[in-house]
């Protein structure tokens, strides 16, 4: 799921407003966008890359990440597509995509061995090499070439998280943003796996949300990592049963507080800080 | 989306699964003088409809052989949050086994999965008890085999097959209805054999309720603020939270956390209201939100521009700012995409310079809401021209 320059990267919505704002920019940051899918404009071409009608036609000239800018109600069926025709990485930007269709997206990916970013993320960044969604990599106050993978599910924070590591000097190595729904496809315990992984990532952030058990989950995993650790949990002052704007920051009688993720992850041998300015300390 | 339990059940009853026989009564259809308006006689349940867990514990059921009394004693009741306008009177059944039976959305498997107790009713989730559970794969039924075999371990009392079929009905049921949640708690097995739905739960997911037109139309909203009800029509997400600090940020996730770190630095948040994405055109209302409750005695914007601009973020806010005059003393932290111009709008058009740290900033604002609580009357503005020349 950590995405470089060589990767071919196909864009869903290419033809769009948004599709076509970030696309542009992802290309002036170096990433490979080969193709754009559009069922109205298939056979034209749009940003100097051809546009096809579906991902199975896109796939013959190179397919490695499908990127998703469209609606909700297109997203599902088009995620499916993009695992049958040999997306590696499948990266669904979109919120409020039904969580049953969440759900056949997740199957399909892993019915072939597709990793699914999202959906309702804003993406992912290696930093200086490439990026896949609407994060603002090419900005050099919030990104800088470093050494902290970090894992967000929220891309405002992330961004948070991403511009203290700047102001501290050390910069990332890569940003996943997993998404802000109840059910997404590659989870925080996955993420961490690809940081844990991955060579140029010397330290690692989680930042996580009320809601949900995304945090607990990777506990265990963040127990094994060799790599130092620092998390920051939003929605401490949250109340429960109340949905904070994510679908999936919501606390359920005593389900997904913020105590739980918080003794999970300093169990683990996180350090977990107060607010998000205190992360570049955390990891010196 | 939370659903009565009498919507839950006729959902049940579409996919062939048996609940008792009953009847709902309202203010308009239920007469005292006329007791003809209730048809079920003999022992009945009498329960009222709000979509609230505990309902039984809290009185909200009662058990008798006089219907009419039960009905108006419950109805215009208030139980927890919800005003209680409609009851369901159910012919009472014989219970032999109370079971739990239930398909839910795993958010760590990313599939639904099935869960069963064989101890069911009001203390399912006691810790002694066990809820076993069986993933499933979206839209593929589980064989008999399989169903059967995760009930046997379950330690499920006869007949299994008949609650195995029950099991399935549910999870097409569940399907059906793009929901969340669909519980049957207690399923029971009568003394006669067989099997009964008696209560039921249904949360429907808020992201599909454009393709559940029906269920839609039937829903029961949970209770909201005046000002909560006029953020929904403004499509804005606003939380009201009782403290003196206003918030006013872009994302779910940054909002959360300026509410934390005003909490961090010794204050407490009004309210949870994102402005990101499109709503940076709202930032009107946005604001009058935020400025029509009189306990506000400070407020924090906080941007942090992705996919959101702060210069487009920030230009909304200038222009409410200007528009509504507020008296309360507000205080920026601008970052990302667009804070150059965003923070020279606040500059030349507030005369106000933006914090370079968001803890600066949420400090800052959470002094001067002390302050202002401290002297209820806001202290007049020094004439600095008047004293400069001292």
């Amino acid at each position: 799921m950590i995405i470089d320059s060589n990767d071919r990267v196909v864009v869903a919505g290419l033809t769009g407003q948004q599709g076509s704002f970030w696309s542009q920019h992802m290309m002036d940051y170096g990433t490979n966008v080969v193709a754009g899918i559009s069922a109205s404009k298939a056979g034209t071409s749009h940003l100097g890359v051809p546009v096809f009608g579906s991902f199975g036609e896109a796939a013959e000239g190179g397919l490695d990440v499908a990127v998703l800018f469209v609606p909700a109600g297109a997203a599902s069926q088009l995620a499916c597509q993009a695992a049958e025709a040999g997306a590696r990485t499948i990266v669904v930007l979109t919120e409020f995509i039904p969580v049953h269709d969440t759900m056949r997206m997740i199957a399909a990916a892993n019915a072939n061995g597709a990793n699914l970013v999202g959906p309702n993320t804003a993406g992912t960044v290696t930093v200086g090499s490439a990026f896949a969604g609407f994060m603002p990599a090419f900005n050099d106050r919030i990104f800088s070439t470093g050494d902290v993978g970090i894992v967000s599910r929220s891309g405002s924070l992330g961004t948070l998280a991403c511009m203290e590591f700047t102001r501290s000097g050390r910069g990332q190595s890569v940003f996943l943003g997993i998404g802000g729904d109840p059910v997404s496809g590659v989870s925080t315990r996955r993420a961490l796996e690809a940081l844990e992984a991955h060579e140029a990532t010397k330290a690692v952030v989680l930042v996580g949300e009320i809601g949900g058990s995304k945090e607990e989950d990777a506990a265990d995993f963040v127990a094994e990592m060799k790599k130092p650790v620092a998390a920051f949990i939003a929605g401490r002052a949250s109340p429960p049963g109340k949905k904070m704007g994510h679908a999936g920051a919501l606390i359920v009688g005593d389900k997904g507080t913020y105590t739980s993720k918080r003794d999970a992850l300093t169990a683990a041998g996180a350090t977990v800080v107060d607010v998000p300015s205190e992360l570049p300390g955390a990891l010196q | 989306m939370d659903f009565v339990e009498h919507i839950a059940k006729s959902h049940l009853q579409n996919h062939g699964i048996s609940i008792p026989f009953g009847q709902v009564l309202n203010a308009t259809s239920f007469s005292e003088s006329d007791p003809s308006c209730i048809t079920i006689t003999g022992p009945v349940a009498v329960k009222a409809q709000v979509p609230a867990g505990g309902r039984g514990k809290a009185g909200g059921v009662v058990l008798t052989k006089d219907a009419v009394g039960a009905v108006k004693q419950l109805l215009g009741t208030e139980l927890g949050q919800h005003r209680v306008n409609e009851v369901l009177v159910e012919q009472q059944v014989d219970i032999a086994t109370e079971l739990y039976l239930a398909v839910t959305t795993d958010g760590s498997l990313g599939c639904p999965v099935l869960m069963f107790s064989a101890a069911g009713g009001i203390d399912v989730e006691s810790e002694s008890n066990r809820i076993y559970q069986l993933p499933l794969a979206i839209d593929c039924h589980p064989t008999r085999e399989d169903l059967t075999d995760f009930l046997n371990h379950a330690a499920c009392p006869n007949p299994v097959d008949v609650v195995a079929d029950v099991a399935n009905k549910l999870y097409a049921a569940y399907l059906d209805a793009d929901a969340e949640l669909l519980e049957i708690n207690p399923l029971a097995i009568t003394r006669r054999g067989d099997v009964v739905a008696l209560d039921a739960k249904l949360v429907v997911d808020d992201s599909a309720l454009d393709r559940q037109p029906v269920l839609t139309s039937l829903a029961t909203h949970m209770p909201m603020s005046e000002l909560e009800t006029k953020a929904v029509e403004h499509s804005l997400r606003f939380i009201e939270l009782g403290g003196d600090v206003g918030v006013l940020a872009n994302g779910a996730g940054l909002t959360m956390t300026t509410m934390d770190a005003i909490v961090h630095h010794g204050g407490t948040p009004a309210n949870f209201l994102e402005i990101g994405g499109d709503s940076y055109t709202l930032a009107v209302p946005a604001l009058e939100l935020v400025l029509a409750n009189p306990n506000v005695k400070s407020l924090v914007v906080n941007f942090c521009g992705a996919f959101a601009r702060c210069d487009v973020m920030t230009g909304g806010v200038v222009e409410a700012w200007k528009a509504l005059q507020p008296t309360i003393p507000v205080f920026f932290s601008i970052h990302g995409t667009g804070m150059d111009e965003a923070r020279a709008m606040v500059r030349s058009e507030l005369e106000l310079e933006p914090f370079e740290s968001m803890d600066d900033a949420i400090s800052s604002a959470v002094s001067a809401a002390a302050a202002g609580r401290n002297n209820q009357q806001p202290p007049t503005q020094p004439d600095e021209t008047a004293t400069s020349d001292h």
